[in-house]
């Protein structure tokens, strides 16, 4: 594959990704899309692309970057209490702030590598969780209004900003006058399709963290790399210090995350101290894995089917099970109902759990491999012989 | 002084909690070279162990009493526990001591589980990589803790100590000091002393027994062991076992300090992973030493100045000195949530290894 070739494939896969991005809201509206999840689709996505920057390149695998997710939420938030609810400044606070978190933690946790590091970062994590859901919650110094989340007042100073709107209540979140909340309808095919403005500035970032992505994996940087993950100790033994390499990448995918972060304040101003917690951590790890850690596209589609089965499973109680075997026999279709019961509405951690086991044992490559390897199945059962000088290509990043 | 002494006191028990975690973190980490992320969800199993027994002991027979009436008019249901209906007196007492009781229901289910997730999931991981391994063990416990919040629900359950072990110790007059001026529940000192009779139950039997000779032989150089003809993989299998039962007790004998629910364990277990990098990887004694002091460190942060303290004019020379820490603690609100952590990014600048890590076991 020469560098031609590759280099128009990296132009498809971009083109596809933005077609792919905008024809978003059409394609998910039979499927139960609804602008709120879209939204959420594009935040993750980004979050999880930032995360296998770190994780799918240097391949340390970092259990604590909800903690930069947080912190851009927090910032974003502070951003438009003191300057404007215009998100732009908000979002960019928020990635600079989640940046230096992430240069603060970086710095230390990378003095150790494998298990030693992934320990440290869920340290970490968890001593911001704490920084923010009591330590600095406390009044006096009041950043982050503890248990109840940092959230907008009337009496906000939004310096650079209007402090209420006309009717007396708090500004909007907007761009330039744009509203983020506002939401468009369109029949499409007999279909309503639903789209928010927020939508757009999402999928605007997701396009972008997705080039800078691409870009990172094909520079030199992305194969120092990848270097560091096959073989730090003789990046050494050459004369080459490596930590600089790892730090940049993490204060990438922090930056990354704060990004993430910030958007998530932008379309809903309020900030929590759960988005910290260990749980959300595990939570990209999770899409990242299940997506195809070092692929592309992987952590993107890891991120939309987490977020699509979440917003599936959570939505389910009994009555809809009931519902759902109603074809079977009485005695049968309340067993059904009886097994799967735990697993959807309130347990759909339980779902997730088992997914993640069950992605780790069998599939660790994620889906990605996983759709490697049925392409290859269907490729060597038409032109066997062919399929040797496929291989190389098939890793579809 | 005593002052001191009382939060010294109030560490052990959180500091026995991180000690025990922790030495089964390393007992784990140093025979099978895997970092169990799934250790706080055995911790938590054990506490849920206390809580089924004491259900189970507690499971009522309802019988109506026609000849005394509610205010309702209905007939008056009368509870009592089956086993104080079928035992009497003895009953009761059982009931009493689920706690400690659970002690002998959570070893033998604490080493199948361990055994069984041994066997059944981790022997696959050996030859994968270190992530895999953080990964699958990541998602056990998730789902540990899930099955747990599905059977019993997602919030606290308090379970209480036996009366004769509860109410508060007067610590101070035990030792020859004025009375009353260090009090303390004693329910903690048992934990401190159980944990202790663990710890050393451990060592010795690593130190002193055949089986815990050739264990500590595998941790040093596994391959020799398995060339020397010793099946070495089945006392690592036990080793973890082994592993699982001091986490569980430790969750059994902490239920009625804190109650248990299903996150229990992962917040514990957060906490023990840094006390097991500030005492070395890999450390059986580092581990148990940092737990300790990091428990006490931390309750040493979280003092807060007493309502009656005397004026600078009246004071000795130690409460000078505490006045000062006081005040440099109220300069840093909520420093005790946090002051493990800052240890361990000092720990970790100063001294990688940690405080009793061997050279060169885990120092990159």
């Amino acid at each position: 594959m020469n560098a031609k070739a590759s280099s128009r494939n990296d132009l498809y896969l971009i083109l596809g990704f933005i077609v792919a991005v905008a024809l978003g809201p059409i394609i998910m509206t039979p499927f139960g899309g609804y602008p709120d999840l879209l939204q959420k689709f594009a935040i993750f996505g980004i979050f999880a692309i930032g995360f296998n920057i770190l994780f799918g390149l240097t391949g340390y695998l970092s259990f604590g970057h909800a903690a930069f997710l947080g912190a851009g939420s927090y910032a974003a938030v502070w951003c438009f209490k003191l300057v404007g609810m215009n998100v732009l400044p908000a979002i960019i606070s928020a990635m600079i702030v989640g940046g230096l978190f992430s240069a603060l933690i970086g710095f230390v946790s990378l003095r150790r590598s494998g298990i030693y590091f992934s320990i440290l970062t869920l340290a970490f994590a968890q001593m911001c969780y704490n920084l923010a859901y009591s330590v600095l919650g406390q009044p006096g110094m009041n950043l982050t209004n503890g248990e109840t989340g940092l959230q907008l007042k009337l009496d906000d100073p939004r310096y650079f900003g209007e402090s209420a709107s006309e009717s007396g209540t708090i500004p909007p979140t907007s761009m330039f006058g744009i509203e983020m909340k506002q939401i468009h309808e369109f029949d499409l095919f007999g279909m309503t399709v639903q789209v928010s403005n927020g939508y757009f500035v999402c999928a605007l970032f997701v396009i972008l963290a997705f080039y800078v992505s691409m870009r990172i994996f094909r520079s030199p940087f992305g194969m120092m790399l990848r270097a560091v993950k096959t073989n730090q100790n003789r990046m050494s033994y050459t004369g080459l210090n490596t930590r600089p390499y790892a730090l940049a990448a993490f204060v990438i995918s922090g930056m990354y995350a704060g990004l993430a972060g910030g958007l998530m304040s932008a379309m809903d101003p309020l900030a929590g101290a759960e988005r910290m917690q260990w749980t959300a951590s595990g939570e990209v790890v999770l899409m990242t894995i299940l997506g195809g850690a070092g692929t592309l596209i992987g952590p993107i589609i890891g991120a939309g089917v987490i977020k699509y089965l979440e917003n599936i499973f959570s939505s389910f109680n009994d009555q809809v099970m009931t519902g759902f075997f109603d074809f079977l026999p009485d005695w049968l279709g309340s067993a059904m109902v009886w097994i799967t019961s735990p697993f959807v509405g309130e347990g759909w951690h339980l779902t997730l759990g088992v997914i993640f086991m069950l992605i780790v044992i069998f599939l660790p490559g994620g889906l990605m491999e996983g759709f490697a390897r049925i392409g290859r199945l269907f490729r060597g059962s038409r032109k066997r012989g062919e399929g040797a000088a496929d291989a190389p290509r098939v890793p579809a990043e | 002084m005593d002052q001191i002494l009382l939060q010294i006191l109030n560490g052990l028990d959180k500091g026995s909690a991180y000690a025990l975690i922790a030495l089964g973190l390393t007992l784990i980490f140093g025979t099978l070279g895997v970092v169990n992320f799934a250790h706080g969800a055995l911790f938590m199993l054990g506490a849920f162990c206390t809580v089924s027994l004491n259900k189970l002991l507690t499971m009522e027979q309802v019988v109506l009493d026609e000849t005394r009436m509610t205010a309702w008019g209905t007939p008056m249901e009368i509870r009592t526990p089956f086993v104080e209906a079928w035992f009497g007196e003895f009953g009761t007492t059982l009931v009493e001591y689920a706690v400690p009781l659970s002690i002998l229901v959570a070893i033998p289910v604490m080493l199948l589980v361990g055994v069984t997730m041994e066997r059944g999931l981790i022997k696959h991981f050996y030859k994968r990589p270190h992530a895999e391994q953080i990964l699958v063990t990541f998602g056990l416990a998730i789902v540990l803790q899930e099955i747990i919040k599905a059977w019993f629900g997602a919030n606290p359950i308090p379970q209480s100590e036996p009366d004769a072990l509860g109410g508060m110790l007067d610590f101070g007059a035990a030792i020859g000091m004025t009375e009353g001026t260090i009090t303390y529940p004693a329910w903690r000192l048992v934990y401190f002393l159980f944990a202790g009779v663990v710890i050393t139950g451990v060592f010795c039997f690593l130190q002193f027994t055949t089986f815990g000779m050739v264990v500590r032989a595998g941790m040093a150089d596994r391959e020799t062991v398995g060339l020397l003809g010793i099946n070495i993989d089945k006392r690592f299998t036990f080793m973890f076992g082994l592993a699982a039962v001091v986490a569980g007790l430790a969750g059994v004998m902490y239920t009625p300090i804190l109650s248990p629910d299903y996150h229990l364990g992962m917040d514990f277990l957060v906490l023990s992973f840094v006390v097991v990098v500030v005492g070395g990887m890999g450390s059986l004694g580092g581990a148990v030493m940092a737990g300790f002091l990091l428990g006490i460190l931390q309750s040493f942060t979280a003092m807060k100045r007493p309502a009656i303290f005397p004026d600078a004019a009246d004071r000795t020379v130690g409460e000078d000195i505490l006045n000062v820490w006081y005040t440099i603690l109220e300069y840093l609100p909520g420093i005790d949530q946090i002051i493990i952590y800052l240890a361990a990014v000092v720990v970790l600048l100063v001294r990688p290894r940690g405080l009793m890590g061997r050279k060169g076991v885990m120092e990159t």
